[in-house]
C-alpha cells in the first residue's frame, strides 16, 4: 500500500526548485530571461490561485483569465484616467474582482463538471468582447503608459506653518531585475499563504468535498459556501496577477486576455500536479520556459511559428496518460525512491490486528 | 426516556414514484433501533430525508424538539446527526487520518484568514483536530493505518473508516445505511461489538439493514418498511411474529430466526 510521502520531502523539492528560480538571475544575464522569470512569477501567482479551485476543490475553471484581465485592466484605468496611486488601485482590482467572483459564483458552482466549465467558459469570453468594445478599456490596443510600482514613506514636512503630507519613494520598481524581485516577493507569499491554507481545516474542506460533496456535507461542511469562497480567493490571486502584469510590462491588451490563456493556465496546473501548491511554480516554469523556446525556434523556422498552440495540447495529453500527478509529485516521489534504495529502511511493523479475510 | 428523533407522517414522492408513505415512528435517546424492508422499501429514501439530503415531500422530522425536515445537509449534520453510506462515500484520495480529521469539522473554526496566516491559535487547533482523529483511529483499531490512503485499504476497515469519521462529529444520533452489507461474519461480529460500543457512549444508533441476524441480535426495537408505508413496529421478537412482515419478506429472502 502506498504511503503518503513525508512533509520535509515536500518541503525539500519547493525550496530547492524556488532557489534555483531566484538564483538564476546571478547565472543568466540576458535581460530578456529576466523578464521570462517575472512572467513566470506571475503565472505562478495565477495557477496557485487556479490549482486551488480545481486540484482541490475539485472546480473547474476555464474562465480564469477574465479575472486576471480585471485586475490588469482596474489598475491601468485607475492610474492612467483617474491618476489613482498604483497600490490603491491594485487593491481596488482584488475587492472589484473578488466582488464579481462572488456574484458569477454563487449561481454558477451549483453546476457540477462540465456545466460549470462551459458557465465560465462563457463568462470569459463575455469579459473578453468587453474588453474589445468598450471605449474605456481601449478596445483591441489596449491601455499603455500605467506607472511603476514604488515604495515610499509618507513625509510630513512643515512649510510656512503649513503641514504637508508627501510621499517620497524610496525604491522604484523600474527596471527588469526589480520587476523580477517584485513579483516573485508576491508570488512567494501567495504560495506560503496557499500551502497554509491547504493544509489546515479549510484545506482539509476543500479536498474532501472534491472526494465527495455528500459525505462532506453530512460532516457538517458547508459545501456551496466552500466552493464560493475559494472561487473568490482564487479570482482575487488572479486580480493580483494582472495588476502586477501592468504595472511590469507597462501595456495591456484583449488579445493577452482570452480563451487560450486561460487554457494554458489550465495546461499549467495539470502539468505542474493536481492538488499541489508547489507544483504550481513547476507547472508555470516549465510551461512558459517551453513556450518561449518554441517561439525562438519558431522565428528561426518560420513553418514552426504555431508550433506552441499544438505543443500545449501533445504536452496535456502526453502528461494525462504518464504523469498524471504531474511534475512536482512525479519529481518528489523519484527523489523519496532514490532515498530509500541507498539507505535500507527497517521493515515495516506487522500490522496489530490480523485482517479478516472475506 | 425520551424521543430523540420524531418522524412524523412522512412522505416522498419521487415523479410518479411513491417512494415513502405516511410513515410515523420515534427513536428514543440511548436506543438501538433499526429499520428493514425489502429491497425498494424505501429505506434508504427515508434515512436520506433524515440526513437532509432531500426534503420530504410531506411530513415533519423532529430531531431534539426542532423540526429538521427543511434544513441543509450541513445544518442537520449540526444538529446532531452523523451517517454512513449504503456504498462507502470516503474520501479516497486523502489519508485515513485525514478522513476523521474532517469529521472534526464542526468541532473546530478555524477560516481561510486564520489558515493563510496561521493566527488565532490555527497551530493548537490542528494538533487538537489531529489528536482527537487519533482516538476516534484507536477506537475503531485503524491506528496503524492513519497514514495509509483511505481507498488503499480494504473494504471492511473503509466501513469502519467511515464510522470513524461520523463518530469524529461527535453526534447525538448516529445512522448507519447497511454498515454490515459486504462483511465477512467475522467483520460483522467486530461490527456488532462496536455497536454495543457506541451505545455505551451515549449515542444513540438508527441502522438500516438487511441482514436479519444482526438486526434482530442487536436492536431494542425495530421498524419494518414495505412497498414505503410502514407494516411493523416492536421489539425483535413481535416484529418476527408479525404476519404482514413473514408476507412480506416471502419469497424476498426467509426470516432466519437462529443467531449466526
Amino acid at each position: 500500500m502506498k504511503q503518503t510521502p513525508s512533509i520535509n520531502a515536500t518541503l525539500l523539492i519547493a525550496v530547492l526548485s524556488l532557489a534555483i528560480i531566484l538564483l538564476l538571475p546571478h547565472f543568466v544575464h540576458d535581460k530578456y530571461y529576466l523578464c521570462v522569470l517575472s512572467f513566470v512569477a506571475i503565472y505562478t501567482i495565477l495557477v496557485v490561485g487556479l490549482n486551488l479551485l480545481m486540484g482541490y476543490a475539485g472546480q473547474v475553471s476555464l474562465g480564469h483569465a477574465a479575472f486576471y484581465a480585471m485586475g490588469a485592466y482596474t489598475s491601468a484605468i485607475l492610474t492612467t484616467q483617474y491618476h489613482l496611486s498604483s497600490w490603491l488601485a491594485m487593491l481596488i482590482g482584488v475587492c472589484l474582482t473578488a466582488g464579481i467572483a462572488y456574484l458569477v459564483g454563487v449561481p454558477c458552482l451549483r453546476l457540477r463538471g462540465h456545466y460549470l466549465a462551459m458557465a465560465t467558459l462563457g463568462f470569459g469570453w463575455i469579459v473578453y468582447i468587453v474588453l474589445l468594445h468598450w471605449d474605456i478599456t481601449g478596445g483591441t490596443s489596449g491601455i499603455q503608459g500605467m506607472p511603476n510600482l514604488s515604495i515610499g514613506l509618507p513625509l510630513l514636512s512643515n512649510q510656512a506653518g503649513h503641514f504637508h503630507l508627501a510621499w517620497s519613494n524610496l525604491l522604484v520598481f523600474d527596471n527588469d531585475e526589480r520587476h523580477f524581485y517584485l513579483t516573485w516577493a508576491f508570488a512567494l507569499v501567495i504560495l506560503i499563504i496557499s500551502a497554509n491554507v491547504v493544509s489546515s481545516r479549510v484545506g482539509r474542506a476543500l479536498r474532501a468535498l472534491h472526494g465527495s460533496e455528500l459525505a462532506a456535507a453530512t460532516l457538517g461542511i458547508n459545501v456551496a459556501r466552500y466552493k464560493v469562497q475559494v472561487f473568490v480567493l482564487s479570482a482575487a490571486y488572479a486580480s493580483i496577477a494582472g495588476s502586477l502584469y501592468a504595472h511590469t510590462v507597462h501595456s495591456i491588451s484583449p488579445s493577452l486576455f482570452g480563451f487560450t490563456f486561460s487554457v494554458s493556465l489550465v495546461v499549467m496546473v495539470v502539468v505542474g500536479g493536481m492538488a499541489s501548491v508547489w507544483g504550481a511554480l513547476l507547472g508555470a516554469f516549465s510551461m512558459t520556459m517551453l513556450v518561449e523556446w518554441l517561439r525562438t525556434i519558431g522565428q528561426s523556422v518560420p513553418s514552426l511559428r504555431e508550433f506552441d498552440v499544438i505543443a500545449h495540447g501533445i504536452i496535456l495529453m502526453l502528461v494525462m496518460i504518464f504523469m498524471p500527478s504531474g511534475l512536482f509529485v512525479t519529481i518528489r516521489d523519484g527523489f523519496a525512491r532514490l532515498f530509500r534504495r541507498r539507505t535500507p529502511q527497517p521493515l515495516p511493523a506487522p500490522p496489530a490486528k490480523e485482517v479478516a479475510l472475506p | 426516556m425520551t424521543a430523540l428523533l420524531e418522524v412524523n407522517q412522512l412522505s416522498k414522492i419521487f415523479g410518479g414514484l411513491v417512494a415513502v408513505h405516511d410513515v410515523s415512528f420515534a427513536v428514543q435517546s440511548g436506543q438501538i433501533k433499526a429499520l428493514i424492508g425489502p429491497n425498494g422499501a424505501g429505506k434508504t429514501t427515508l434515512l436520506n430525508m433524515i440526513s437532509g439530503v432531500f426534503p420530504p415531500t410531506s411530513g415533519t422530522i423532529c430531531f431534539n424538539d426542532k423540526p429538521i425536515q427543511k434544513m441543509a445537509t450541513h445544518r442537520v449534520a449540526q444538529q446532531g446527526v452523523a451517517r454512513t453510506f449504503q456504498n462507502v462515500e470516503l474520501f479516497g484520495e486523502m489519508t485515513v487520518l485525514e478522513n476523521v480529521m474532517v469529521g472534526r469539522h464542526l468541532h473546530s473554526r478555524g477560516g481561510f484568514f486564520a489558515a493563510a496566516t496561521r493566527l488565532g491559535g490555527m497551530r493548537a487547533e490542528e494538533q487538537r483536530i489531529a489528536r482527537d482523529a487519533m482516538l476516534q483511529l484507536d477506537r475503531v483499531g485503524l491506528a496503524d493505518f492513519a497514514q495509509e490512503r483511505a481507498a488503499d485499504l480494504p473494504f471492511g476497515h473503509q466501513r469502519l473508516l467511515e464510522i470513524a469519521r461520523a463518530l469524529a462529529a461527535e453526534p447525538k444520533l448516529l445512522l448507519l445505511d447497511e454498515a454490515a452489507s459486504g462483511l465477512s461474519t467475522r467483520e460483522k461480529s467486530d461490527l456488532v461489538e462496536m455497536i454495543f460500543k457506541i451505545r455505551a457512549a451515549e449515542i444513540t444508533v438508527f441502522l438500516v439493514d438487511h441482514d436479519m441476524d444482526l438486526v434482530m441480535g442487536i436492536s431494542d426495537e425495530v421498524v419494518v418498511l414495505d412497498h414505503g408505508e410502514k407494516i411493523a413496529e416492536g421489539t425483535p421478537r413481535d416484529v418476527q411474529q408479525n404476519e404482514r412482515v413473514i408476507a412480506a419478506y416471502l419469497g424476498e429472502e426467509p426470516v432466519d430466526v437462529e443467531n449466526g
